[in-house]
């Protein structure tokens, strides 16, 4: 059953302006992450609810000053609930002209700009390619402009230790944040016991960070006179009491396969070949030998999956990762462990596209590729997190999956929710059904078949040493039951029927309504990381009195069983994706609905004023 | 080999054979690995259920379903990444891979490599029979120049690659050749099983459809003394009934053919074999058939630590001291609790 959740939802929020949205944009070398991260954390304890969106370059140390060598870091923080990391920033800190050139459109008219005019020379001017400075010429007259000579500040506040011009200036992003916490009434405590313990083998470089963060403090303190620069208070955000902590999506996977082969009492074995933005998975899990885990980094994504196949079938639960290139090479390795009915986890963190594409944005352009994109008539079930503690959801319901059907399964997440950190209620793991595997140990009466199945069309799982029930398994078509090799039309009709039986047989939640109503005139209807716009597009048109619910779906495949009848229930649906429009397709294809594309494919994630200008189209 | 497997009980032939038909071409040199594998398998006294067969694609590749343990046939190329997973998984399997020269060394040639510098422990049979037999007779990465197929119809022109010697090239601690109808090959299966870690063979085999006796020229048993040299540990490389050997030209650092006369190898500075010299393996591995007979056996055989005692290893002492409790690492990190009062560190 579908339920509204609508009254309860539209009460947390409470006007917009209570909300700031921050970004930290910098050189490569700026440090901007780290702030932006410290940042995020004191917005943690001054009990705002938040959303942050990393926005790095694909090169590690790109030339300095360049404007394709721009870090940003953005944060969307306030006193109601926050679903998305902002539209457009009410505050840009720009380290340097390329950061101004690149982030400045997005901001907000009447915006705050702090400048570090330190950084505005002529050789930084010419790489960002400005003919004239734009802190002098006027051109920046739609937003409020403060310049600072941050560097000079820096180096004049680390002069007592001893630092070298280099690491001296290595400290303008602690000034910088000193700065912000005094401008959101924030403690500097924990960021100074942070640095402390960060560099506790390094005294004059903890004390050197310090100090310059209590100058860039105080400089907003005492330097009032400097017009634009205010102090602002955000209220906590009403949470439910309990213990929190940010996650990013990385870490929710990367802890949600835990979770998930612990409920299925299995060890875990995960194969895997650096990627961008995919590889942070394989970090995270390389740390946690003690649950159980064996990491491999392989020597390319075939033979990542491969390997994870191989460890699926001696026993352990095989999970691989990749992003939509290394995707592609391991289609065939999918297709095997469809045949031999092995379970499998495959962790898509989707990139822009095609080919290399972008590889440090985001988008959703991997459906087609995980719904259809194997050779032969080859389903496997697909589940799309749309948050980063979502995905530590998703990931267990992947494992799950998994092991109760026999199947490989695709886990979608994507750059956004890779890299983003979200405040995060940390869950109560008593709360959730183990599903433990049961290894088949000795033959059954009547006889082993390897092929045999249960009611849910699943065969037995067997390890090799298993004395009795020796076979032979591989990617031929397999005879009914026995799984000899059998090229007979008839089997190969009724092997194929089994296969797709079993995907469409899995038993997955109803669709429900996240927000609005069953029926009417107009669904929202999202899935992966749009979640966040999506929600708050439809949150704002319904206060505004429009009829517009949202759904949002999370099994991709096999669809909702009530998915269909629940689509019919609006007089029109539109689909804001990431993509050219490809759950759209999905849909128009299951279920004859005149489901409408809204597509966004420019490596940025959809702002809230995109959903809601759809949605008043929609209505039109 | 592993400890654990090595404790088994007695097997015979009949028991590692499976009820399937064969569906190798009549006269294959298949057969014969297959038969002197399943000969060999008791007297090494595994146990079928601790065996595992792994292979990928190609002629070759069938061999899993015939042999009576788990097995796996599974994608071009990729069995030696399958066994990867099976192992680190399980360390007390004894696995084998079977590959063939485009499986192992074309579309496989990566994986080949890696397996063998991790060194795990496994045995890898690589059917060479020079050609490409299942998508019907396309010439392979080990066909000699000139080979003329459906796809080289005016012979090919790229020089063949040296499976033994790439093996050895790619880190290999283990290196035999065999061939298919040779009494020799379950001595050296044997060995490659005895060696703890990866054990590279490669075993000529006949393709009597597309590349029939293309080894012949060494393999004949008529004159086969005077054109193969069996290598034995610690044993004079002597060939053709003792008249001839191979010495070290010291001077141009390469191998020599020598005649030896009333039996007095050391006077004609025959060299011993020591199946650890790696510098001598190297020279074994490159020896061209032809201007020296072909050098068979166990060429090398030095074993090192194995990439799945290592793993384990280092996954014990990671998890030393530490306890599973996820509820713990997740309440760790950058966290605080909202009371009533509001978020406290």
């Amino acid at each position: 059953m579908a339920t509204a959740v609508v009254d309860q939802a539209d009460k947390r929020q409470s006007p917009l302006s209570d909300a700031v949205v921050v970004r930290f944009a910098g050189d490569s070398g700026d440090g901007m992450q780290l702030t932006g991260g410290q940042f995020t954390l004191s917005s943690a304890l001054a009990g705002n609810d938040f959303a942050t969106f990393p926005d790095f370059p694909a090169e590690i140390r790109a030339p300095q000053g360049t404007l394709f060598g721009v870090s940003a870091f953005q944060i969307n923080f306030g006193s109601s609930a926050i679903d998305t990391a902002g539209d457009a920033p009410d505050v840009l800190v720009a380290m340097n002209p390329a950061a101004l050139k690149t982030n400045v459109p997005q901001l907000k008219q009447g915006g705050l700009i702090i400048a570090d005019e330190g950084e505005f020379n002529d050789r930084n001017l010419a790489k960002a390619k400005y003919d004239a400075n734009p802190l002098d010429d006027g051109s920046l007259a739609k937003w409020q402009l403060l310049k600072l000579n941050i560097s000079q500040l820096t180096m004049d506040a680390v002069k007592p230790f001893g630092l070298g011009n280099k690491e001296a200036l290595r400290c303008k992003n602690m000034w910088t944040l000193g700065l912000s916490l005094w401008m959101f009434d924030r403690d500097r405590q924990p960021l100074i016991d942070w640095l402390n313990a960060k560099f506790a083998k390094a005294p004059d470089l903890a004390a050197a960070n310090v100090a310059a963060l209590n100058a860039g403090h105080a400089y907003g303190e005492t330097a009032e006179l400097a017009g634009p620069l205010k102090q602002h208070h955000v209220d906590p955000a009403p949470v439910a009491p309990g213990l929190y902590r940010t996650l990013t999506g990385a870490e929710g996977i990367a802890f949600g396969l835990v979770a998930g082969a612990q409920l299925a009492r299995l060890p875990m074995f995960f194969g895997g070949y650096p990627i961008t933005p995919a590889s942070a998975i394989l970090h995270h899990l390389s740390r946690l030998k003690e649950y159980d885990v064996t990491t491999f980094q392989a020597e390319d994504e075939i033979a990542a999956i491969c390997s994870a196949i191989g460890a699926s079938y001696a026993g352990s639960l095989g999970v691989t990762s990749s992003s939509g290139p290394g995707i592609a090479l391991k289609g065939e390795a999918m297709g095997l462990a469809i045949m031999t009915e092995l379970p499998l986890v495959i962790v898509n963190s989707q990139r822009g596209g095609p080919s290399t594409g972008l590889p440090t944005k985001t988008e959703q352009s991997d459906l087609y590729q995980a719904v259809y994109g194997r050779n032969g008539d080859a389903p496997m079930p697909v589940v799309a997190a749309r948050s980063p503690g979502d995905a530590f959801e998703c990931a267990i319901e992947a494992v799950r999956i998994a092991v109760q059907y026999m199947t490989p399964v695709m886990l979608l997440t994507d750059g956004y929710i890779a890299n983003a950190a979200e405040p995060w209620a940390v869950p109560d793991l008593t709360t959730y059904d183990a599903f433990p595997v049961e290894f088949l140990t000795e033959a059954p009466e009547g006889g082993f078949k390897p092929y045999g199945r249960d009611e849910n069309l699943k065969r037995p799982w067997v390890k090799p040493g298993t004395p009795g029930l020796l076979h032979r398994i591989g990617g031929i078509e397999k005879e009914l039951d026995t799984g000899h090799i059998n090229y007979a039309p008839e089997n190969h009709q009724a092997m194929t029927d089994i296969r797709k039986d079993k995907i469409d047989g899995i038993k997955v939640p109803d669709q429900v309504v996240e927000l609005g109503a069953e029926g009417g005139k107009l669904a929202v209807v999202g899935w992966g990381s749009t979640f966040g716009p999506i929600h708050q597009a439809v949150r704002r048109k319904r206060a505004e009195g429009l009829d517009v619910s949202h759904i949002h779906i999370r099994h991709i495949w096999p669809l909702p069983a009530n998915l269909g009848e629940l689509l019919k229930s609006y007089d029109r649906v539109i689909v804001p994706e990431m993509n050219t429009g490809q759950l759209k397709t999905v849909l128009r294809d299951q279920y004859l609905v005149d489901a409408k594309p809204v597509n966004k494919v420019s490596g940025q994630p959809f702002t809230i004023a995109e959903i809601e200008a759809a949605i008043e189209e929609a209505l039109k | 080999m592993n400890e654990m497997t090595t404790i088994a009980r007695t097997t015979t032939l009949k028991d590692w054979e499976t009820d399937q038909e064969v569906r190798w071409c009549p006269g294959c040199g298949d057969y014969a690995i297959l038969k002197a594998v399943q000969r060999t398998m008791p007297e090494i006294g595994t146990a079928p259920e601790n065996t595992v067969f792994i292979s990928g694609i190609g002629c070759s590749s069938r061999f899993p379903y015939y042999m009576e343990t788990y097995g796996f046939h599974t994608i071009h190329g990729r069995a030696p990444a399958f066994a990867t997973g099976l192992k680190l998984a399980n360390p007390n399997l004894d696995v084998w891979i079977v590959t063939g020269d485009g499986d192992g060394l074309s579309i496989g040639g990566n994986h080949t490599m890696h397996l063998i510098r991790r060194n795990l422990d496994c045995q890898i049979m690589l059917f060479n029979n020079e050609i490409y037999g299942l998508t019907k007779g396309q010439y392979s990465p080990t066909s000699r120049v000139g080979t003329t197929s459906p796809s080289t119809p005016y012979g090919s022109v790229d020089r063949p690659a040296q499976p033994a010697a790439f093996a050895l090239g790619a880190g290999a601690r283990f290196v035999a050749r065999g061939f298919d109808v040779s009494k020799e090959l379950p001595n050296v299966l044997k060995a490659a099983h005895a060696h703890k870690g990866a054990a590279f063979i490669e075993i000529f085999q006949n393709c009597i459809v597309y590349n029939k006796d293309v080894f012949e020229d060494f393999a004949a048993p008529k004159g086969a003394e005077d054109r193969q040299l069996w290598l034995k540990q610690g044993e004079p490389m002597i060939y053709a009934k003792g008249t001839k050997g191979i010495a070290l030209d010291a001077e141009a650092l390469h191998l020599k053919t020598v005649d030896v006369v009333d039996g007095d190898w050391q006077a004609a500075g025959v060299i011993v074999h020591d199946v650890t010299n790696r510098s001598v393996a190297h020279m074994l591995v490159e020896m061209r058939f032809g201007e020296f007979p072909m050098a068979l056996g166990v060429l090398y055989d030095d074993p090192r630590p194995t990439f799945e005692a290592d793993v384990v290893r280092q996954n014990k002492a990671a998890a030393e001291g530490k306890t599973a409790d996820l509820q713990s690492l997740l309440k760790k990190g950058q966290t605080w609790t909202v009371t009533e009062g509001g978020p406290e560190l």
